[in-house]
């Protein structure tokens, strides 16, 4: 194997998902309120429990993107 | 305490027995020659994807976890969902990390940490260092699991003085070391499938019905105290409570998949591929740990806390008790039966993996590299399974006479202590650029540093960091790592120069990391 494949293999763009998982839920001033609630549930709550959905849909993407 | 709750103790006592034979059963399981370490401790490497699965989420995502967490809603409140951040975080490294690290340990057959650090930076010093990192932060959390089953144990209305008051962890001890020492890592695998459905159940049944007699979730929130409902926000020059939430969030990610028992349960896996799959999967767990967390709240809601029939077991286990509580609280006794099945047969996963982790890394990175260096076969499993109970014995003996305080202290102290093989474990996994003698300074530095902060902090986990005229309340573990890199990062072409590299060989190649 080259390095040109080596470097393939090693980065691909769908990893920036990732990163924006990662500000969405490790910055709190963006979910740190009890409004808008939903059922009752206070958005710093629902707000965090909805991230584990969507980082679950895109960390199965980014399997199925760098797949190959 | 209330009396006995047969009908709970019954269906507790079922439900124990089942898996206490699907554990010596497991022996038989995909069958191996359980006389090599690889076989008994990584379960042959067979484990596919949903093995995996189970295996991982049964390992993670602990008793322990389940009243904890929900303990700490209950008396901390909002802080406790941190517990969402953190493992929304670790499945990128997951996915990403961890595959190398499988390929190149499958490539060298390598079981430990300590294996592969021994391999990629030939220093059995730097190795010693994450060998022993590891198995010192993993006792008090073998200890932390055996709480969790004192808990509801205790719940079922079992007490009694000295030694009676002990027989029924005795018992379940007796069985986790018996099945583990036969079976190995094949009897928590094929166990965690049963505890996971039961906890599964329980966390489901438990948001759904309990909302329902509350009268909703807008009620139960109401019921919490103001300032618990979200994070206080900071005041002037101080990052406050925003800061010790993502630190402790991000810090426990990083250091979670360094624990002996998380590499153990993801090197069983058969492929690299299976692990990816696992990163995407794997959330599923965190979906029910929020909605557990959740169950804190309900517990103030439905003011167990200050319910009589329940005074004397939040006086024996504190907040811990506010899950059994509740549970008790709100739902028949069969299924609380059910419940607490789920909670103790929780424990005894990754009470099982901890346990083996542990004798793996003693036997490859202790043994077999200072004491009998050419051990055969089937000796090198014997040591493996003997270290295993020896590891149990210990944690059981710390439970019994020493306060639980000290397991909940020395637990936060190993997280803080097994981030500090960060550096050599996972960039090693992508780089050799480090020297092994800078990365064993950063670690030591670390180490110290993290347990100073630690210990001035009153063994709290956050550290008020004041800087330029400001706090940063955040997790020592976090604020320590970055100590450590620095120091790897600095020292790391000082030691080059003064060539403390010559002769020192990497046996593994760049297309050993991955498929």
């Amino acid at each position: 194997m080259n390095d040109a494949q080596d470097k393939r293999r090693g980065w691909s763009w769908w990893y920036l998902l990732f990163i924006v998982q990662y500000v969405a839920v490790l910055w709190p001033p963006f979910y740190n309120s009890i409004d808008p609630t939903w059922m009752g549930i206070p958005f710093f709550y629902w707000y965090q429990m909805l991230w584990v959905l969507i980082s679950a849909a895109f960390t199965a993407l980014v399997y199925f993107a760098t797949r190959a | 305490m209330q009396g006995v709750n047969w009908v709970a103790l019954s269906i507790f006592a079922v439900l124990f027995a089942f898996i206490s034979w699907l554990g010596f059963a497991a022996a038989r399981w995909r069958r191996g020659d359980l006389n090599l370490l690889h076989e008994w401790g990584l379960g042959g490497r067979r484990f596919g994807t949903m093995i995996t699965w189970f295996l991982v989420g049964g390992d993670l995502y602990t008793a322990y976890t389940f009243i904890a967490v929900p303990a700490l809603a209950f008396g901390a409140g909002a802080l406790a969902f941190f517990a969402v951040p953190y493992t929304i975080v670790i499945y990128p490294i997951l996915f990403l990390v961890f595959p190398r690290l499988w390929y190149v340990c499958h490539k060298h057959g390598y079981i430990t940490a300590g294996d592969f650090v021994k391999g990629r930076f030939g220093n059995r010093w730097l190795a010693l260092a994450i060998t022993v990192t590891g198995i010192v932060a993993t006792m008090p959390y073998i200890a932390l699991q055996l709480v969790g089953i004192q808990v509801v144990i205790g719940a079922l209305g079992i007490s009694g003085t000295g030694f009676m008051a002990d027989l029924p962890l005795l018992i379940a001890f007796a069985v986790l070391a018996a099945f583990t020492y036969s079976s190995g890592l094949r009897a928590p695998a094929s166990i965690a499938v049963v505890k996971d459905i039961l906890i599964y159940i329980t966390a489901f049944a438990a948001v759904i019905v309990i909302p329902a007699q509350l009268g909703g979730f807008g009620k139960i929130f109401a019921a919490v105290p103001a300032q618990n409902v979200v994070l206080a926000v900071p005041g002037a020059n101080t990052t406050g409570a925003y800061s010790a939430y993502a630190t402790l969030a991000l810090g426990s990610a990083l250091a979670l998949f360094l624990y002996p028992h998380s590499l153990t349960a993801i090197l069983s896996a058969s492929s690299g591929r299976a692990i990816r799959r696992n990163a995407a999967m794997l959330p599923g767990y965190t979906f029910m740990l929020g909605l557990l967390a959740l169950i804190g709240f309900f517990a103030i809601a439905a003011n167990v806390g200050k319910l009589p029939e329940y005074a004397a077991g939040f006086k024996q286990f504190g907040n811990n008790f506010a899950v059994p509580a509740l549970l008790l609280h709100s739902f028949p006794s069969w299924f609380v039966g059910v419940a607490f099945a789920a909670i103790g047969i929780g424990a005894l996963v990754p009470a099982a993996i901890m346990s083996i982790a542990a004798a793996n890394l003693y036997t490859r990175n202790i043994h077999r590299e200072f004491i009998n260096k050419n051990p055969t076969d089937k000796q090198e499993s014997q040591i493996a399974k003997w270290v295993s109970l020896i590891v149990k014995v210990g944690a059981l003996a710390f439970i019994l006479f020493v306060p639980t305080t000290y397991a909940i202290q020395l637990q936060l102290l190993g997280g803080i202590w097994i981030i500090q093989t960060l550096p050599s474990v996972m960039l090693g996994a992508y780089t050799r650029w480090f020297n092994a003698w800078a990365l064993l300074i950063g670690w030591a530095a670390g180490t110290v540093a993290g347990t100073a902060m630690a210990v001035a902090a009153q063994l709290k986990p956050t550290y008020p960091l004041a800087f330029a005229g400001h706090t940063f309340p955040g997790y020592s573990a976090f604020y320590t790592l970055v100590l450590n890199l620095l120091l790897a990062v600095l020292l790391t072409p000082l030691f080059n120069a003064v060539g403390a590299r010559r002769g020192v060989v990497d046996e593994t190649l760049a297309s050993d990391y991955h498929a």
